[in-house]
């Protein structure tokens, strides 16, 4: 089954640490590149909105890192099907992994989405928008999960746990979100419409094209250092890890 | 594999009879198993009274959400005991080990659970609608509103409480676990109160709320089987 190779390999924590050593310099330059070449070209180089005069410019962090976080937690759920299934030592690894900076990343998100909102919408905080909203309920997620990993001292069964929270968390996502949905709709005035992300300008929308990517490879990056201190914990007294530190 | 003799002839729904008599009657052995939430519910709706202050019309407005926030607490802070006892004095193992069907083990033993404190909370509900000012018209729907939506308060928070059973400290986890996963429950929970108060149709919100049930019934037990399995390591 030589087609399945990549998949066996990647249940290897010794193959995955050498992978992580040979790429990490190059996904998190690149990642870091692209971020700094879209800020710089979102805040300096693109047109001020008509509207929102210079205020948008956040959108250069806060859109990407609203995608990544969204996406990690998928990643994660992914991962913890692969542990559920195949009881794959890296997968859980990899939960672990994400749980954290997935977190991070929906934390900034939450906080960009707030500094935007004051000078757009006259506030920090509404509760009219549902996409706030829901991403407030995947940080507390994330959250959940990040604290069962932490409350079990065996660490093998707070691995299968957060695995299974993570897959409940995935069944309940689309529904939380359309929830929301109808819930904000129905109490919002008619007054509020957000309708800028559809009709973005060209120029305005090159730099973001550019931040998303660049914070996959940043989020990539840190997951890869999140990946090697667990591999290091959880492989410590393995030969190839005392080799590995010279030991 | 070969020690265990699967009763051919046993109906299926036998064991899942026994599991739900057996926990009922321990269940009723101790009063405070059902008294404790509805007494916790009734508690603090009267602070909530006192904190937003006696105005007839601000405790009608806020009626439907103070309910469904405080029904969903009581039930949440009940479930920590939900398989407890079990796990502590080794029935959960033989349970995991019987070669009945588990889902339907899991189902008979969250049903005892929900009768024991879901049920006396959805009954209590003409107590709620005097406390709060909500008209006697609004009542029947308030009960079925709090009668499938605690159902699906409970599949939801077993959840939580199978995947702590096997921590000491499982109370504050299973409130980070669950409260998330209530969103929707409470949306259409309290929305469901308001139609009633207001004299909306109530079919859209019922329907959404008997999806949930239906939803959560299915699907939930995989997760708390998953829980249950790994609290015992098999």
């Amino acid at each position: 089954m030589a087609s399945w190779q990549w998949f066996h390999r990647l249940g290897s924590p010794k193959w995955l640490s050498g992978t992580i050593d040979r790429w990490l310099p190059w996904v998190l330059s690149a990642g870091t590149l692209l971020l700094i070449i879209s800020v710089v070209w979102g805040l300096a180089f693109t047109p001020p909105d008509y509207k929102q005069g210079n205020s948008f410019r956040i959108i250069y962090i806060h859109v990407p890192t609203a995608v990544v976080a969204l996406a990690a937690y998928y990643v994660m759920a992914i991962a913890g099907a692969v542990s559920i299934i195949w009881r794959m030592k890296v997968a859980d690894m990899a939960l672990r992994a994400i749980a954290p900076v997935g977190a991070a990343l929906t934390f900034l998100a939450l906080i960009t989405g707030a500094i935007w909102g004051k000078p757009t919408w006259g506030a920090y905080w509404i509760w009219q928008d549902a996409r706030l909203t829901s991403m407030l309920i995947l940080f507390f997620l994330y959250l959940g999960i990040m604290a069962l990993h932490d409350a079990y001292q065996d660490s093998a069964s707070g691995n299968r746990a957060a695995a299974i929270m993570s897959l409940v968390g995935t069944v309940n996502i689309p529904i939380i979100y359309k929830s929301v949905d109808w819930w904000s709709s129905l109490h919002q005035p008619a007054s509020l419409k957000f309708t800028e992300e559809s009709t973005i300008a060209t120029e305005m929308l090159q730099p973001l094209l550019l931040a998303i990517p660049g914070a996959y490879l940043f989020f990539i990056a840190a997951v890869m250092l999140q990946l090697r201190v667990q591999i290091a914990r959880s492989e410590k007294n393995t030969q190839w890890m005392a080799e590995r530190s010279g030991l | 594999m070969s020690t265990i003799h699967r009763d051919e002839h046993a109906p299926i729904f036998a064991a899942f009879n026994a599991l739900l008599l057996r926990d009922l009657r321990v269940y009723f052995r101790y009063r405070g198993t059902w008294l404790n939430p509805l007494v916790f519910v009734l508690m603090v709706i009267t602070l909530f009274t006192l904190g937003i202050g006696p105005d007839p019309s601000a405790l009608s407005n806020h009626a439907a959400g103070i309910i469904w926030v405080v029904a969903l607490l009581g039930i949440m802070l009940s479930l920590d005991a939900l398989f407890r006892a079990d796990y502590d004095d080794g029935s959960l193992e033989q349970l995991l080990l019987s070669p009945q069907p588990l889902y339907l083990s899991v189902l008979a033993k969250i049903l005892a659970h929900w009768f024991i404190t879901g049920l006396p909370i959805v009954l209590a509900s003409p107590l709620y609608s005097l406390m709060l000012g909500i008209p006697f018209s609004a009542v029947p729907a308030l009960a079925v509103g709090l009668l499938f939506g605690s159902g699906i308060l409970s599949f939801i928070g077993a959840i939580g409480a199978a995947l702590t059973v096997s921590l000491r400290s499982g109370g504050l986890l299973i409130a980070l676990l669950t409260l998330p996963l209530y969103v929707p429950a409470i949306i259409f929970g309290s929305q469901f109160v308001e139609s009633a108060i207001e004299g909306w149709p109530l079919m859209p919100t019922f329907s959404m709320l008997l999806g949930l049930l239906i939803g959560a019934m299915v699907l939930s037990p995989l997760a708390i089987i998953g829980g249950l399995r790994l609290s015992q390591d098999v």
